[in-house]
């Protein structure tokens, strides 16, 4: 056999190396989709790439990114309506293809992550349908030899001021399609919207309540057969031998395939095909790392730690300053690997026919998903298909290829469409997990208690290195430490470094990346500094904020006025709770939370009130935001209090929900989101609520207990004197 | 390969399967309804929930012999277009995100509401602690169940 586990990243590689070239495009509405429909008399109008008018005036807007719950099929609509002058309530949407046109402005590719497509597609949406408003008003002038200046559209109309004429968008639309598309239409200004900053329900509930969504698992192609693969348990080893017969005399097992990542039992459907993998019997060739563990990876990660790494930060005299400070402090924190455990577990289904590859993936990725298809198949780009469904969660993990690489190659292997479907097993088990840091902190005071030296090192794997290899330069991966490296706090002296290291756990992005363990580290330290200074946590932060001269200073401030009143600080919490605070920038949003917290009877931690505010500039719609925020702040409470990967003889420990627990209903603190108003641009929102979490969880069991947690997750005996 | 009789939103269904085949999977691939999730495969996670006999069961831990002669109700069996009180009530408190695990929870309210019209946040903690949501829309659901049993947002817990 070649080598299963090594095509994928290979192919991947070299395939993000031409795919990330071109990091910002211009703001541009991409003219229609090339696949659209041909114009014919009398049909609809379709202005550009996003927008297109039927002639009963129904409303589509083209969604060319992901669904995964961050609320984007109504976000997007809201844009186009505010400038369109329609009932965004009335707008269907359609998901699009994988298509240059849907290249996402802020990083020059068509994906969903980073929080993301609100801020890049904030000005192109409302571009595209200011366009169209003004060619369907174009339509009405000449139709009635009026000037434009006369009329006025609204709710899907345009009305003529003095004689009250009025004509439908539907009526409008083959004469819309013959007029010019104007490249320089001006949006309305804020005090004008009438759409933006509405509390509006979602679009996608009823498909979704109904149980008629279309989620990836849930996609069926005439004469599909179901594949598991059996990978390697240790990550990078390969399979030597494979002995098939019992697999095969399972009933329902078709084909039994080598696969880039293992053995593939592909059958009828997914029970005979998991039956047919508990039958198989793979020997492996488990490779370098089949005798590690959590343990010697912490061990060999507490010596690297001494040496210095490579400089992320450095202010006025660094570390050299401690040696100066009055008092010092010291400490170490250190975060495990986690998953990211989406709901709907990893799968992607694939038709490779001779000539086209036509794919239905839950996926973040489209722009790369193509040219690997393309590359698996031996087909050009032009003969692949990408239609995106429904994601059951994203988080980060369905940036990846791998469930794509394996259904392309699977359904190649033995000529049938083909859907591969990872069990919660594999799904925990194969991840490309949050990267596990181990910290080393110092912070030197003054006389007085005030911080003047801080100094951060870090041990962790790159994402990058493997993710976006021509984007990682000097062995810098600022994904490591964002978050760390940006510190907004007035301390004269700054050192922050980070050393690499690849045990080979595979790591990637999950949700909020950077900022999911350095705002731990962060804000708990800055609280073991007002500790020791005998300062309140949160009169330490308004000082070194207002000091600072980091631009986001006052932002991150106003978010942590906004939390601390509104969850009392300062006023004794109910008897037996205690509070505790941490304020964070992530992907252009600055989120302070205040969590409540009491121990349970066994002493556990029981977190009973986070109050949230978020400043996240201009806002589209309120609800989608304190969803998101309710949504990051529990992913960051499942991991701070349950989550947590362990590697044992060089494989997952973890396996199911049973083992690596997210947060339930009865654990669900009460959450109480509050918007900052502001007239900056518009930050990202589905991520930026996650950092701010664990910190302050742990602050309010300091105040409580008096015992500083430094490792994650949270442990009961961590807590006892 | 045995068949099977069973009783699905009240229409008989014949099917061919293993017999320990779950009956999630009998549903998704043999019958076609998707609206019923695998989420672990563990009775873990509820994402798998329906109503054999009218009580709330993870279908990915019935095999398909036991389920014969039961009746069995899906999320698609719930209501045609969406009319169940739970299913309005999810859509007024604007509660899916994903919406993945969104047929497991709104099996679990409707069992929880047809044995106890007026849940408290404890029935609710009891009732619906079996199912995991990734989106964390705990809050909003714990808000839609109430509002499904016509309480008043006084009576509710949390916003
Ligand atoms: S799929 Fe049945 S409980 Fe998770
Ligand atoms: S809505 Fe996504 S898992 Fe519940």
């Amino acid at each position: 056999m070649n080598a299963p586990g090594t095509m994928a990243r290979r192919d991947f590689l070299s395939v993000v190396a031409f795919a990330g070239s071109g990091l910002v495009l211009g703001v541009h509405v991409p003219t229609r989709r090339r696949d659209g429909a041909p114009d014919a008399p009398g049909a609809e109008f379709a202005p550009n790439a996003f927008v297109r008018v039927a002639t009963d005036g129904t409303v589509t807007v083209v969604i060319g990114y992901s669904e995964m719950g961050q609320g984007i099929l109504t976000a997007l609509p809201m844009l186009v309506a505010e400038e369109l002058e329609v009932d965004p309530a009335t707008i269907r949407f359609e998901q699009g293809p994988a298509a240059d046109e849907y290249k996402n402005p802020l990083f020059g590719l068509q994906a969903t992550g980073g929080s993301s497509t609100v801020r890049g597609m904030w000005e192109p949406m409302r571009r595209a349908g200011a366009a169209a408003r003004e060619m369907l008003l174009a339509a009405a002038a000449a139709r009635w030899s009026v000037p434009r200046s006369d009329l006025v559209a609204a709710n899907g109309t345009v009305t003529h001021g003095s004689s009250g004429r009025r004509a439908s968008y539907g009526s409008l639309t083959q004469a819309a399609s013959k007029q010019t598309v104007p490249t320089d239409v001006a949006l309305k200004p804020a005090s004008a919207w009438k759409v933006l900053g509405r509390r509006m329900k979602r679009l996608d509930s009823l498909p979704k309540v109904t149980g008629r969504a279309q989620f990836g698992l849930d996609v069926r192609v005439p004469g599909m057969l179901v594949a598991v693969v059996a990978r390697c348990p240790v990550f990078g080893g390969r399979a030597t031998h494979f002995e098939a017969t019992a697999a095969r005399a399972v009933p329902g097992v078709r084909h039994v395939v080598e696969s880039p990542s293992g053995v593939a039992v592909v059958a009828d459907g997914y029970w005979a095909a998991l039956k047919g993998r508990e039958a198989l019997s793979v020997t492996w060739d488990e490779g370098a790392t089949a005798a590690q563990s959590s343990d010697a990876i912490r061990a060999r990660w507490v010596q690297l730690a001494q040496q210095p790494g490579i400089t992320a930060r450095h202010e006025g005299q660094g570390a050299d300053a401690l040696a100066a400070a009055a008092r010092r402090l010291d400490a170490v924190y250190e975060a495990p690997y986690l998953a990211h455990a989406t709901m709907e577990p990893m799968n992607c289904t694939a038709r490779v026919t001779a000539g086209a590859v036509e794919v239905w993936a839950p996926t973040q990725f489209q722009g790369v998903n193509k040219q690997l298809a393309a590359q698996i198949a031996g087909v050009p780009e032009s003969a692949v298909q990408i239609h995106t469904t429904l994601l059951g969660g994203g988080f980060g993990r369905r940036a990846e290829q791998d469930f794509l690489v394996e259904a392309v190659s699977i359904s190649k292997a033995v000529g049938a469409p083909v859907k591969v479907v990872y069990s919660r097993e594999d799904d925990i088990q194969h991840d490309f997990y949050r990267p596990a840091v181990y910290n080393v902190l110092a912070a030197g005071l003054d006389a007085a208690g005030n911080p003047v030296a801080w100094t951060h090192r870090s041990v962790s794997s790159s994402i990058l290195a493997r993710f976006f290899p021509q984007m990682f330069h000097d062995g810098k991966d600022e994904n490591a430490y964002e978050g760390a490296a940006d510190i907004p706090y007035a301390i004269p002296n700054i050192h922050v470094d980070w050393i690499r290291d690849e045990p080979g756990v595979p790591v990637g992005f999950w949700r909020s990346v950077g900022s999911s363990h350095t705002a731990w580290v962060k804000e708990s330290f800055l609280d073991e500094i007002a500790a020791a200074s005998h300062t309140d946590p949160l009169e330490l932060r308004r000082r070194l904020l207002g000091a600072s001269h980091s631009p986001s200073a006052p932002r991150l401030l106003g978010a942590l006025n906004a939390a601390a009143e509104r969850a009392g600080w300062g006023t004794a919490p109910p008897a037996g709770r205690a509070r505790g605070l941490a304020v964070h920038e992530s992907f252009g949003s600055f989120v302070a939370e205040v969590a409540e917290v009491s121990l349970g009877g066994d002493g556990t931690p029981v977190v009973h009130r986070v109050v949230c505010a978020v400043d996240c500039g201009q806002i589209v719609n309120p609800l989608t935001i304190e969803a998101q925020m309710q949504s990051a702040i529990v992913y960051g409470l499942s991991a701070a209090l349950h989550g947590a990967i362990t590697i044992d003889k060089g494989r997952v420990v973890q396996t199911n929900f049973n083992d690596y627990a997210p947060l339930r209903m009865a654990e669900m603190p009460r959450v109480e989101v509050f918007i900052v108003p502001s007239t900056e641009g518009p930050g990202g929102v589905g991520e930026p609520g996650t950092p701010p979490i664990a910190p302050a969880v742990c602050n309010a069991l300091f105040a409580l207990t008096g015992k500083r947690v430094r490792r994650l997750p949270i442990r009961p005996e961590d807590l006892q004197g | 390969m045995p068949t099977y009789t069973l009783t699905v939103n009240g229409r008989r269904r014949a099917v061919t399967a293993a017999a320990d085949t779950p009956l999630l999977w009998v549903l998704r691939e043999s019958l076609g309804m998707t609206g019923t999730k695998f989420g672990c495969g563990g009775g873990f996670c509820g994402a798998c929930m329906v109503h054999l006999d009218g009580a709330a069961v993870h279908s990915c831990q019935v095999p398909v012999a036991d389920a014969a002669h039961h009746r069995v109700t899906t999320i698609e069996g719930l209501s045609e277009a969406g009319t169940h009180p739970v299913q309005r009530a999810w859509i007024e408190e604007d509660v899916v995100q994903c919406g993945y695990c969104q047929s497991g929870q709104i099996m679990s309210a409707a069992a929880l509401l047809a044995g106890k019209p007026h849940p408290s946040d404890a029935d609710i903690d009891a009732a619906m602690n079996g199912n995991i949501c990734r989106c964390g829309t705990y809050q909003r659901l714990r808000a839609a169940i109430h509002r499904a049993a016509g309480d008043a947002p006084a009576a509710r817990g949390g916003q």
